[in-house]
């Protein structure tokens, strides 16, 4: 199962090692992170997708919220959120698909941001699904490299069910 | 407004929070702190070794219950003292530990003496902080104190680099702190606690399980009063013995892997566990899947992370265990619950804890019977890590909590002589034994050096049996009694293989502790009989001064009953063969 959860930390020093430690020493396994500040700068929001049962769930949002620069945790599952991440795909080209391949970047939503002899280079952004659909679509003309943000993730302003947890 | 030193903010923090004692060991990256250190009024103590430092630091928190100092330079000093904040950060025990550190414009370049302080200790401490700023030390020494000694208790390290230590403000001590993102939860939940009582109340064979929790929120008196009031036997950890009185009616001693006959029975047949304080370990658990399966589990725990981590929890209350406890007491009805005092009786009948008490062997669980014996339990017991802790543990009667201080999660060998040294600085009043392996004691013998310069009398009985015993014993058990580098007589010339060990044809051991302790200006006193232990016992208590016991016990004794690791509580073995 994979779960994201939201954690809004102290923007202090040695805080992303903090729970980056505390993932490696309690054998969880982060398959994505993303950090960054809020609108408050005292305060950063990480982004964590992590895959287990509700077993690890409940541990991590529990070790978590354990840790003193903690202030918050949220957990995802069963609610309601918008997620999103954005990926950088540089694509070869050549003439003979430079037309079919601008219209799939069309169909998917996709941004042109470079373009060369030889590679054109599109920004996309959605959910993980999204995204494994694309770079799978376009991979039989040739990927050069990917580049990919962690998840970045926000409750529905009408979720009802979110799950704050702080010392529960 | 006065304006001062890092080092002497550092300082003056310290008196503020009425540290009574530091331990520790200066060096280059310290040096402003120790300067700032002669110039105040603060005792503090120089040890050997850091890492006898906070041992002794811990030592001191755990018989006081008052947060334990200590004090070390950067890179060595500091990595020196990891083992002693891993010790306390497993047993939750409060410390405060202060590191020098290289100025802050040469960190990251591999400075002399430079270690990655904060990172090395992360995940040994329950927080730390490098200090990067003067202006923000005071703060931050009174936010360590604030997060060691409140929730789960446990280490906190602060690191100073020397240009902080040498920086200079005004000294604030705030009289109050709020830390936005740290707020441990000391009521229970209402509703989860009549969840509890109502559990309780419905109950025919309820156990307490109780553990260090109990000892930290001082919760020894709820735990007696709602025993005896509801007829709850009660079952204690390693580190809560001295938790509930020995002697009571009530009491089935400690559980698990060397736990009596009659705690894990209780705890294997209870259709209720209440757990308070305590964590579910592997070594008192057994075979997790096996462990207490007729039982519906409530746990009383203010660390809502040491819930259903190990063992599937019916009832959680996250709360202090004395405030939550003092509720629950409250709504619980008088019982007897002849029944189940009557068959947990009969458990206690047919297996209770023993050994060969008659003959004319030296038995090392004789020695510890006489100490329980003599001090009437009210002493303080600090011990080292091995068969001799074990059998501390079942023999030794402590009457009251902080009376045994052991390594019980991170099992660290070298704790014990520290610890007690640090103890007996919190109760000079009060009488330290320690209880030590040969193997165990010669891991910080050194620190005789701080108990003879400080007229500190901590009394030490090591139980001789020339092998690191636990070792030994395992070895003999589950690993077809090959000996491998498990004797510490054991020479060049001796065989490669041996597992024959005797008294008479084994080489010299070495070191003579009585020599040894002589040489310290202490005084050595070897029992290698049976009829000697007690008048040498005597002596020790009678005498004002550092003295060494080296007691030669037999050799091949082995730690009964056990849980062999994974096995199930349901396959205790009370004795060899059978």
């Amino acid at each position: 199962m994979r779960h994201t959860v939201s954690v809004l930390v102290e923007n202090k020093f040695g805080v992303l090692a903090r729970i980056s430690t505390l993932f490696a020493a309690r054998g969880f396994n982060i398959d994505s992170l993303s950090v960054s500040e809020t609108e408050e700068p005292a305060i950063s929001r990480m982004t964590i997708v992590v895959k287990g049962g509700d077993y690890i769930l409940e541990q991590v949002t529990k070790q978590l919220n354990k840790l003193v620069d903690v202030i918050k945790v949220t957990d995802f599952k069963d609610t309601e959120y918008v997620e999103r991440s954005l990926a950088l795909v540089k694509i070869s080209i050549t003439k003979s698909t430079q037309n079919e391949l601008i219209k799939l970047i069309g169909i998917f939503r996709a941004r042109i941001e470079d373009i060369s002899q030889n590679s054109v280079t599109v920004e996309i952004t959605g959910d993980e699904n999204k995204i494994n659909a694309f770079v799978k679509t376009v991979m039989p003309y040739g990927i050069k490299e990917t580049c990919r943000t962690g998840v970045v993730a926000l409750g529905r302003g009408y979720a009802n069910k979110v799950k704050e947890k702080k010392n529960d | 407004m006065e304006q001062k030193t890092g080092a002497q903010i550092l300082v003056g923090s310290l008196l503020k929070e009425n540290v009574e004692v530091a331990f520790g060991l200066p060096g280059g990256q310290a040096l402003p702190i120790f300067d700032a250190i002669h110039e105040s009024k603060l005792n503090f103590v120089l040890t050997r070794h850091e890492q006898a430092a906070s041992h002794m630091a811990d030592g001191y928190a755990r018989s006081t219950g008052k947060p334990g100092v200590c004090i070390a330079t950067s890179g060595p000093g500091a990595t020196n003292i990891v083992t002693g904040l891993a010790t306390a950060y497993m047993d939750s025990v409060p410390m405060v530990a202060i590191t020098g550190q290289v100025a802050t414009n040469v960190i990251g370049q591999d400075a002399f003496q430079e270690a990655d302080t904060t990172g090395i200790t992360r995940p040994v401490t329950k927080h730390n902080f490098l200090v990067k700023d003067v202006k923000d030390l005071a703060r931050t020494i009174k936010e360590a104190f604030y997060i060691a000694t409140t929730g789960r208790p446990g280490p906190v390290l602060v690191d100073i680099p020397i240009d902080v230590q040498r920086g200079i403000c005004e000294f604030i001590y705030p009289e109050k702190i709020e830390i936005r993102s740290y707020k441990p939860t000391y009521e229970g939940h209402p509703g989860q606690i009549k969840k509890a009582a109502d559990i309780i109340n419905n109950s025919e064979r309820p156990v307490f399980y109780i553990g260090a929790g109990v000892i930290a929120s001082n919760a020894e008196k709820e735990i007696i009063k709602i025993s005896k009031k509801a007829g709850i036997p009660v079952t204690n950890t390693l580190l809560a013995v001295g938790a509930y009185p020995p002697d009571a009616n009530l009491s089935l001693g400690m559980l698990g892997m060397h736990g009596t006959f009659c705690a894990n029975k209780a705890v294997q047949a209870a259709d209720v566990i209440i757990a308070v304080g305590a964590r579910f370990d592997d070594r008192c658990t057994g075979k997790v899947c096996d462990f207490a399966k007729k039982a519906k589990i409530i746990h009383i725990d203010i660390d809502p992370t040491a819930i259903s981590k190990v063992v599937d929890v019916d009832i959680p209350v996250v709360g202090d265990a004395k405030t939550v406890l003092k509720e629950i007491s409250a709504m619980i009805e008088k019982k007897e619950r002849k029944d189940w005092i009557k068959t947990i009786d009969s458990w206690k009948v047919e297996h209770p804890l023993s050994y060969d008490r008659n003959d004319d062997k030296l038995h090392p669980q004789y020695v510890i019977e006489k100490i329980s014996e003599l001090t009437k339990g009210e002493a303080i017991i600090a011990t080292e890590v091995g068969q001799h802790q074990m059998w501390s543990a079942q023999y030794y009667k402590a009457k009251y909590p902080r009376l045994f201080l052991s390594s019980g999660g991170l099992g660290a060998m070298g704790f014990g002589y520290p610890a007690g040294i640090g103890a007996k600085f919190g109760n000079p009043d009060k009488e330290v034994i320690v209880i030590a392996g040969d193997g165990s004691f010669q891991m910080n013998m050194q620190e005789m050096a701080v108990a003879i310069l400080n007229d500190i009398d901590v009394k030490v009985a090591i139980l001789n049996n020339q092998y690191l015993g636990n070792v030994r014993q395992w070895q003999e058990m589950f690993y077809g009694k090959r000996y491998s580098h498990s004797c510490l007589a054991k020479r060049k010339k001796c065989p490669k293989r041996c597992n024959t060990p005797s008294r008479d044809k084994c080489p010299v051991y070495v070191p003579d502790f009585v020599k040894w302790a002589e040489s310290y200006g202490a005084l050595g006193i070897r029992v290698t009989d049976k009829k000697d232990v007690a008048p040498a016992l005597k002596k020790m208590l009678e005498a004002k001064a550092s003295i060494v016991l080296d007691i030669w016990v037999e050799i091949e004794e082995n730690i009964f009953p056990m849980v062999p690791a994974g096995a199930s509580l349901d396959d205790i073995i009370t004795r060899m063969n059978g």
